[in-house]
């Protein structure tokens, strides 16, 4: 009965280890101190024509903010940098995300669309998934080179270059903590359809 | 003990805590300050600084968040090339207006008469006599067209001009193996730097701004320009150079903006 079969396997087989499980936590406390004192620096010189409501930033003024950041970076740079090695060097980026092909995307998102595509076995990850969960670990890593740009312009010239200077870095930052968010809206309302991946993601099984 | 507080109120709780303090204090009050004090009242943010509850201002985490910023201090001192430089460019790319930014308003620039001027030296110098305006524009000038990048985001190229503040500080006798230098200027603003960032080839005495005599706005009659610094770490109007070991700390600094201030 309780012989793993690979993808299959048996009901009480680890779905996320613990280094993931860990890693996936503490990122989502490092993204919440990082996106709401980002979003106090932003209002201090916005780029567009809004502001964030100030209750719902972190820091109390500009300096504060900036403390917060400059803190929560090392998390989740160290916490992002451990969470990507650990997927290679484990294998799991290989496992669970790939193949990722175009034909098979568009076939998933067409059947998404129609509200038939199947995303409940949390042991396998669709196209859709798996473009979504690749995509949001290069918005991680846009986020924190876009942000030592902003950071130490002077002393990363190679980055600040191919980021088109300080000024388009900006607005790098800001396009990537939005498109994370995007991310975290779709992902947070998944998990309220799929409400065991949460369990999962919480014990392992 | 603060922490309690706040978790025995419900928020209804709280807000008839607010009305209640509100009924008690305005009647303590002169009807003009009553007024004034009903308009702008007691809100629940308020009282949440009150009970000292908010995240930000609870003082564990205030300290956790200072020895961060110490740790950043020392993680850009070791990041700092001595000579790797800011971007440079060309005339035309210079922003007009170029923005003035202080802790104060345009009508508060301070009015130093050139004529008085003097710049004091102190501190671990050899030779500690001051210096005149007339005296500092004889000495050999450079200049340069760089991004001022500000604390707040925002950034600005402009051109400055005046003399590199390593030879000022060789001519000088500084003991150049010292941590800090720190400025003192004539609006009441004050703040240091390493001794790595004093001695980078782009950290000018800026006497010019744009081929002019550095109009107060800018900082007449002296400003340190660092394109390797943060807008805040750029004192202008200086009286006082010295050269100490002593920790000076900054006017913005000491309010929690991060010392080393690189960019």
């Amino acid at each position: 009965m309780n012989v793993s079969t690979g993808e299959a396997g048996s009901r009480s087989e680890i779905i996320h280890p613990l280094w993931l499980r860990l890693t996936h936590w503490l990122n989502l406390l490092a993204v919440l101190m990082m996106v709401t004192s980002g979003w106090r620096i932003y209002n201090a010189s916005p780029l567009f024509d809004f502001n964030f409501p100030a209750e719902i930033t972190l820091g109390g003024w500009l300096g504060g903010a900036l403390q917060w950041h400059f803190a929560a970076m090392w998390l989740f740079g160290f916490n992002g940098l451990f969470y990507l090695v650990m997927n290679v060097a484990s294998g799991r980026i290989k496992r669970k995300f790939w193949p990722l092909n175009l034909r098979g995307l568009l076939a998933d998102i067409s059947a998404a669309l129609r509200g038939k595509l199947q995303h409940s076995d949390p042991h396998h990850y669709n196209m859709v998934q798996r473009l979504a969960y690749l995509f949001v670990m290069f918005d991680g890593v846009i986020l924190v080179l876009s942000g030592l740009v902003l950071w130490k312009s002077v002393q990363f010239p190679l980055l600040r270059e191919l980021l088109g200077g300080y000024e388009t870095a900006r607005y790098v930052h800001f396009l990537a903590m939005a498109s994370l968010l995007g991310f975290v809206l779709l992902h947070v309302v998944m998990v309220a359809v799929v409400p065991k991946t949460l369990l999962a993601m919480l014990r392992g099984r | 003990m603060k922490k309690m507080i706040r978790t025995i109120f419900s928020p209804a709780e709280t807000q008839d805590v607010v009305n209640e303090a509100q009924r008690l204090i305005a009647r303590q009050l002169e009807s003009s300050s009553r007024r004034r004090f009903l308009r702008q009242g007691l809100t629940l943010g308020g009282v949440a600084m009150l009970t000292g509850c908010d995240i930000s201002d609870n003082a564990g985490v205030e300290k956790a968040l200072n020895s961060v910023s110490g740790f950043n201090d020392r993680v850009q001192h070791w990041l700092f090339g001595s000579d790797r430089l800011a971007p440079e460019y060309p005339e035309s790319a210079i922003t007009r207006p170029f923005p003035f930014n202080a802790f104060y308003g345009e009508e508060d620039i301070p009015q130093v008469s050139g004529e008085d001027y003097r710049l004091n030296i102190a501190g671990k110098v050899l030779d500690k006599r001051s210096w005149s305006l007339p005296e500092l524009y004889n000495m050999a000038q450079v200049s340069q067209v760089t991004r001022h990048i500000c604390v707040e985001g925002w950034s600005a190229i402009g051109k400055w001009g005046g003399v590199p503040f390593a030879d000022f500080l060789r001519l000088i006798g500084a003991d150049l193996s010292a941590q800090y230098i720190s400025f003192k200027c004539a609006d009441d603003y004050y703040t240091s730097i390493d001794m790595k960032t004093a001695l980078h080839p782009q950290t000018l005495l800026a006497l010019t701004y744009d081929g002019q005599i550095l109009p107060p706005k800018y900082g007449y009659p002296m400003k340190l320009r660092m394109p390797t610094k943060l807008g805040y770490k750029n004192p202008k109007h200086i009286q006082v150079i010295e050269v100490t070991n002593t920790f000076p700390g900054g006017y913005w600094e000491d309010q929690g903006y991060n010392w080393f201030g690189g960019s």
